[in-house]
């Protein structure tokens, strides 16, 4: 690992203060980031350790919503009870990722930076767009089995990571964030990250120095919430696709995992979705969410794949018979 | 690279109930603290990236990856690690039972997998929800539950049923104590 400084910042503000000099990396539970500094994939100059920060309950919203502070861990946010009875689809999609020991160190922020698990991005020996900009691409003529099939570009075809994000997508929930010079956003997941287009090093729109305070779930929606997780063994491994669905009565969400380089959701699709026979709604739904879809030859499989896992959700949420 | 000494911090933390105060270089991981710094070669480098759990500690309490995490980070925190657990003299029911069951083979796992199980059967009788829970309100204990929160801790000889079997009859006495 490369030599860091390391500070320890007392407040947000000064966390984002910290946080805006070139190189400098926050750190929370660190379960991704060191293992990428260790690859010498990350090279900060400069860690900026964010846990002595305020950030760590889940309280009540006036809108009678749930906000989540950055640091709560994946454990906590799963395992609340509110959380458990109100966004189960949150909890669910928690606990399908990583192990236990990593979800009591992970956090809320940190879960939705945690970067791209494309084998090429991890081999510093081979091209890569993401970590070496304009170095090319090895995934687009490698080994895609695991890669995004929409979203994507000609310079990167990397799937995001993240379970949580996927059901956070779903929930239509905000990510909070305070910037050096004082200013907070709140960003819906679709502009916080990125699509790669032809700067697939920058994941997300945060601003240097941008600090992740937390997150808000609007008030619950009801209806039954599920979240299936298709992976190459039945646990500890990321998703070849996952779906967050929520439905209620005949409206059907559905955010898709394992697929783009974002939680990816198209909620045109449901709302066309919603207008039809139920025999044809996950028809609908599918071709409206996955019609601008490039798989490549080795993950063209996942567009069925996605098919046939929201048809079991469906089946399973009681909508419609099991095909 | 030798760092200057100057880049040293100091960290102050409670290591199997004894206050510890090292100076390390910020890099230098808990794991690497615990055997390299504070002679505890009991927390085992397995894989060195958070994929096999060899080197899984309780901090404060919660189960974590040693490998994953920064000394520096951890000030005033208290570190259980297998040598915690118990003493040859007066072992850990875990340990009992992993010995009983032969729930290890090489044994390179084992430290892991006990401050793994300790921390697995914790957050059961929390009723912390996994992937395999049916009602999320209502957590309860089964082999199957096990097997999906000892996932990330692997054992190459494979001695998968004898660990289930050993931390299931802990679970069972605890629940009868």
């Amino acid at each position: 690992m490369r030599p860091f400084a390391y500070v320890r910042a007392e407040t947000p503000e000064a966390a984002a203060r910290d946080g805006e000099a070139v190189g400098t990396k926050f750190i929370a539970g660190g379960t991704n980031l060191l293992d990428l500094m260790k690859l010498d994939i990350e090279q900060p100059r400069r860690l900026v350790d964010v846990n002595a920060l305020n950030l760590r309950d889940i309280t009540a919203t006036p809108d009678g919503g749930l906000h989540v502070g950055a640091l709560v861990s994946n454990t906590e946010l799963a395992s609340d009870p509110r959380v458990m009875a109100s966004y189960g689809v949150l909890s669910r999609a928690i606990v399908a990722g990583a192990s236990g020991q990593i979800r009591n160190k992970a956090t809320t922020g940190g879960n939705l930076l945690q970067r791209a698990r494309c084998p090429y991005f991890y081999d510093p020996n081979l091209p890569c767009n993401k970590r070496d900009p304009g170095s090319g691409c090895a995934a687009l003529g490698g080994l895609s089995r695991t890669l995004a099939v929409i979203g994507t570009s000609d310079a990167c075809i990397a799937q995001h990571p993240s379970d949580m994000a996927v059901a956070l997508r779903v929930l239509d929930a905000h990510v909070n964030t305070l910037a050096p010079d004082g200013t907070q956003r709140s960003l819906p997941l679709d502009e916080f990250y990125r699509l790669p287009g032809d700067t697939p090093h920058l994941d997300t729109n945060l601003k240097p120095g941008e600090l992740i305070t937390g997150v808000t779930l609007p008030p619950p929606v009801g209806g039954t919430h599920v979240y299936r997780k298709v992976r190459d063994r039945a646990s500890y491994a990321f998703a070849l696709v996952s779906v967050a669905v929520i439905v209620d009565g005949r409206n059907v969400r559905a955010a898709f995992g394992g697929v783009a380089p974002r939680p990816w959701r198209v909620p045109d699709a449901e709302a066309a979705a919603a207008q039809v026979d139920s025999r044809e709604q996950t028809d609908t739904l599918l071709d409206r969410t996955f019609d601008e879809a490039r798989p490549t030859a080795q993950n063209a499989f996942k567009v069925p794949l996605a098919r046939r896992t929201l048809k079991a959700v469906l089946a399973q949420s009681g909508l419609e018979e099991q095909a | 690279m030798t760092p200057a000494d100057s880049t040293l911090l100091p960290v102050t933390l409670t290591v199997n109930g004894a206050a510890t105060e090292l100076h390390v270089d910020p890099r230098v991981t808990l794991l690497d603290a615990l055997r390299e710094h504070l002679h505890l070669p009991g927390t085992k480098k397995g894989c060195d990236h958070g994929q096999c759990g060899a080197c899984t500690v309780l901090l404060d309490g919660q189960r974590i990856l040693s490998c994953l995490t920064l000394t520096v980070m951890h000030g005033g925190q208290e570190v259980t690690t297998v040598e915690g657990l118990g003493t040859p003299d007066a072992l850990h029911p875990l340990q009992e039972a992993f010995i009983r069951h032969d729930g290890f083979q090489c044994g390179y796992c084992t430290p892991g997998q006990l401050c793994s199980s300790v921390g697995a059967l914790d957050e059961l009788a929390r009723g912390v929800p996994s992937h395999v829970t049916a009602d999320l309100a209502d957590v309860q204990f089964s082999a199957e539950e096990l097997r999906e929160r000892l996932s990330g801790n692997l054992c190459r000889c494979a001695a998968y049923p004898n660990i289930i079997a050993a931390v299931s009859e802990v679970h069972v006495a605890g629940e009868s104590a």
